[in-house]
């Protein structure tokens, strides 16, 4: 957990970022004890995800960062203001926070327009129309305002719940999995919303999920958690390439790349990406006008030769250096990380493959990708 | 059959003092509702009971003690005396204060029922959206809990009028000050009068109908509309 | 045959239910239960018959046996009801009379009343005048006689609180609320001894005779039990019970019986 802290902490000065240090114990009995202890920095913009199983702390983090704890002792800055340490202790409803549940929590006595208007009216700003105009659009509920809640779909309510929390000006967004409670369908319905929120409004978010397509769609920064701790934070790049980390269950494990588009070629509908460390060929998407692209590539899409091929259907092949070789938790299987130039990808081996290309650490190699998916 | 002038005196007795105590009650019983719904203290346990001893003291030992302790010599009579206010047995006020004891839990126990069904979700909402607590209970807890408190209110209003015991205890059947109606209708029963009883015991049959099946009929609504609260 | 045996058991014990007419029913006026509690230990010395006794308030008696209450026996606390029980066919032609009549007294549990009590009365000076409701309960039509020919009704009237019994009247003044209250004489003799303060004992010609009478209900036609029961209450021992409790006995109505 340490090494990445002072890193973090020197890109996020003291009048930016969120800086905590939580310690909760819940449970009497030896059997129910549960006990938080976390100390986080995170960067004051973009979207940083709170990762871990389900019991991990990450909904206790996320609590005692909104004041909803009373009984958590640690401290809190938030964008250099001072929200709570042993001698304050700033009540939620006097820190400027959006807090999204993970049911939509909203008022069903009250339209949702009614609702919006609710955290208008506190939020201790002015809150010029053009704002109400943009959060509605962008969450696209301007058809649903005079609705009472329970005529809402859940993933209307919960498109109402985050414009409310962005209504209340808040200068740092809690989300506690706000897709959990919903079916694929909603999820996908909502994923847009959830990016153009972040492109929209500069507000740092902390975004609880434990599913690993979301983070690795709308994260930047991640914060890794297990049994109450802090098992690693940093970039999401820089996370996702750990073998150590198996972040998924492992036929998911994958790296991600961030890339810039080089080169649409119309005729095989391919584009051209450049990462830090190589080029890819990938399937081009029109319609993504971006000219950076967020990819992850599977470990198990990636396999490993000692020569390069030109007879394989594989298109994309770079050559790198065994970093790291971790058992997987298949007895059959290995994961392998590479560095390729700046990047790293994982790779995953059988051990009998191992072991026939006598495959150790600091060997060079050639790296075949079968395909990589563009998640942003 | 018909009611005479002093039936009807007691009639709109019986509404003012009812009336009465359910106000007061509505207002001091909220603050102790939500105390016991929200409280970890140790102190709930004992609070409760006390709170509930009116549903299972007979009205008449409720009466009693109430007449003991509003007496000359009772703590409460040397205390409203020290006060200047004389005592309150035979005094209309009596009547109230008697009655707000013995209502109490039916004011009480509907409201701490529905705040606690609320539970903590929706005053959480409100909180990160910026309400402080007296905001939340006007914006949060009192909409949720309208139900607890109609239903509160007309139980408390229903039992006041229905209550004989402890009316009967420090009354002393002063007529347009304490002599209501459930103690006329035993006046007219001891007496013999039997068609007095009749009229203004069918009065009584008939508003008490008409409250319950106003309490059913509302829960019934509150129930299509349903809770979708979660936890 | 289970039913068979169950029957049988059912049957032996409506059986013993009916074996058991040695005992009577019978209804007191409230206010005459502690003396009757003493009454029925002195009969049952001498005889097999087993008294069963209820209190209440008279107007509930009759309106219960009107209704078919089982009692045998009704000691009513007037003479109203027993007369209005004559009229509605329920009772035993010639088996009513008087077995007690109340005397009045004016009571008071503060110290500082003792001998004044009729002063204070007369001079006004007491916050509430405890009674019993005229309507309803004998001493408290015999109190307002008492008032009237004082002429003290109209000087009095808002001070007057009013108990729906003697016995409730009896708390009002007992719990220090009332400093004077109309009771009977029996509640204060009851247990023997003055608990607290002190009494006039209002006289006899300032009120009609508080007279309790006893009827034989048509229910206790072949009850030997309640026949001779009623024949007990005349008796001297019982009558002498009577007095002791702070009532005149029937046979003494026209002597002047000092306590």
């Amino acid at each position: 957990m340490a090494d990445n802290m002072e890193e973090i902490k020197k890109a996020t000065t003291s009048a930016q970022g969120i800086q905590a240090r939580f310690q909760l114990g819940f449970g009497q009995s030896a059997k129910t004890h549960f006990e938080l202890d976390v100390e986080i920095a995170i960067p004051g913009q973009g979207i940083t995800a709170i990762f871990g199983e389900s019991g991990s702390g990450k909904t206790s983090l996320l609590r005692c960062i909104a004041g909803l704890e009373k009984n958590a002792c640690g401290c809190l800055h938030v964008n250099g203001e001072l929200w709570q340490d042993a001698a304050v202790f700033v009540p939620t409803h006097k820190r400027s926070l959006g807090y999204v549940f993970q049911e939509a929590s909203l008022f069903e006595y009250l339209t949702a327009m009614g609702n919006l208007r609710y955290a208008i009216k506190r939020n201790n700003q002015t809150t010029n129309p053009e704002l109400l105009e943009q959060v509605i659009g962008v969450m696209g509920i301007a058809g649903i305002l005079s609705q009472l809640p329970e005529a809402l779909s859940g993933g209307e309510r919960q498109r109402v719940a985050i414009a409310r929390a962005l209504l209340s000006q808040p200068k740092l967004l809690l989300m506690d999995e706000p897709l959990a409670s919903l079916d694929t369908a909603r999820k996908l319905e909502i994923l847009p919303y959830l990016e153009r929120l972040r492109n929209s409004f500069n507000i740092p978010i902390l975004y609880v999920s434990h599913a690993v397509d979301e983070i690795v769609r709308l994260a930047d920064h991640a914060v890794i958690m297990a049994q109450g701790k802090v098992i690693a934070q940093g970039g999401i790049t820089q996370l996702f390439s750990r073998a150590d980390l198996s972040l998924g269950v492992s036929n998911e494990v994958g790296a991600i790349l961030e890339c810039k588009v080089m080169e649409r070629d119309k005729q095989w509908h391919l584009m051209r990406v450049a990462f830090n460390g190589g080029e890819l060929w990938l399937p081009n998407v029109e319609n993504k006008q971006n000219t950076t692209q967020r990819i992850r590539v599977l470990a198990s899409d990636v396999s490993l030769t000692l020569t390069p091929h030109t007879d394989s259907s594989i298109l994309n092949v770079l050559s790198g250096e065994i970093q790291e070789i971790i058992n997987d938790q298949d007895p059959a299987m290995s994961l392998v990380r590479l560095k390729v130039g700046e990047s790293y990808l994982l790779a995953r081996l059988t051990q009998k493959s191992l072991q026939k290309l006598a495959l150790t650490l600091g060997k060079s190699v050639w790296i075949q990708i079968k395909s990589a998916a563009i998640v942003r | 059959m018909s009611l005479t002038d002093g039936d009807m005196a007691t009639i709109w007795l019986t509404l003012r003092l009812a009336t009465t105590v359910t106000i007061l009650l509505l207002i001091f019983a909220t603050p102790v509702a939500w105390w016991l719904a929200t409280t970890k203290s140790w102190f709930k346990g004992p609070m409760s009971a006390i709170v509930a001893l009116p549903l299972v003291l007979p009205p008449t030992v409720l009466g009693f003690y109430l007449l003991l302790a509003m007496g000359p010599n009772g703590a409460i009579g040397q205390f409203t005396q020290a006060l200047g206010l004389g005592t309150l047995p035979f005094t209309f006020w009596g009547l109230v204060v008697a009655s707000m004891v013995y209502s109490l839990p039916f004011v009480v126990q509907p409201i701490q029922n529905s705040i606690e069904a609320i539970g903590n979700r929706p005053l959480e909402a409100a909180a990160t959206l910026g309400a402080g607590p007296i905001d939340r209970f006007f914006t949060v807890v009192l909409p949720l809990a309208k139900p607890g408190f109609m239903t509160a209110t007309i139980l408390g209003f229903a039992h006041t009028v229905g209550e004989f015991g402890i009316v009967l205890m420090i009354g002393g059947s002063i007529p347009g000050e304490t002599r209501v109606v459930s103690v006329q209708i035993y006046d007219h029963v001891e007496a013999l009068e039997y068609a007095q009883a009749h009229a203004l015991s069918g009065v009584m049959i008939v508003f008490s109908f008409v409250v319950l099946l106003m309490l059913y009929t509302f829960q019934r609504k509150r129930k299509a509309v349903g809770m979708t609260y979660g936890r | 045959m289970k039913f068979k045996k169950w029957l049988g058991l059912i049957v032996l014990f409506l059986f013993t239910l009916c074996a058991e007419s040695k005992s009577v029913h019978v209804a007191v006026a409230a206010n005459f239960s502690n003396t009757m509690k003493s009454l029925v230990k002195e009969f049952e010395k001498t005889s097999d018959y087993q008294i069963a006794l209820s209190f209440g308030s008279s107007g509930k008696f009759y309106a219960q046996i009107k209704q078919g209450a089982p009692y045998e026996l009704f000691f009513s606390a007037d003479q109203a009801k027993p007369d209005a029980l004559e009229k509605d066919g329920l009772v035993i032609a010639n088996s009513r009379f008087t077995y007690a009549i109340g005397r009045l007294a004016l009571w008071s549990a503060r110290p500082d009343f003792v001998n004044k009590i009729e002063t204070k009365l007369k001079q006004g000076a007491f916050n509430k005048l405890a009674l019993a409701n005229p309507k309803l309960a004998p001493y408290g039509a015999a109190a307002l006689e008492v008032l009237t020919s004082l002429a003290l009704i109209d000087t009095t009237q808002s001070n007057w609180v009013m108990g729906e019994n003697i016995a409730q009247t009896y708390q009002f003044v007992s719990s220090g609320n009332a400093d004077l209250g109309f009771i009977a004489l029996s509640q204060l003799l009851g247990k023997n001894t003055l608990q607290q303060g002190s009494y006039w004992l209002v006289p006899n010609i300032m009120h009609h005779p508080i007279k309790q009478d006893v009827v034989l209900l048509r229910s206790a036609k072949k009850n030997q039990g309640a026949k001779a029961f009623l024949d007990f209450m005349q008796t001297n021992r019982a009558q002498h019970i009577i007095a002791e409790y702070g009532y005149l006995a029937s046979n003494s109505l026209n002597v002047e019986h000092e306590l």
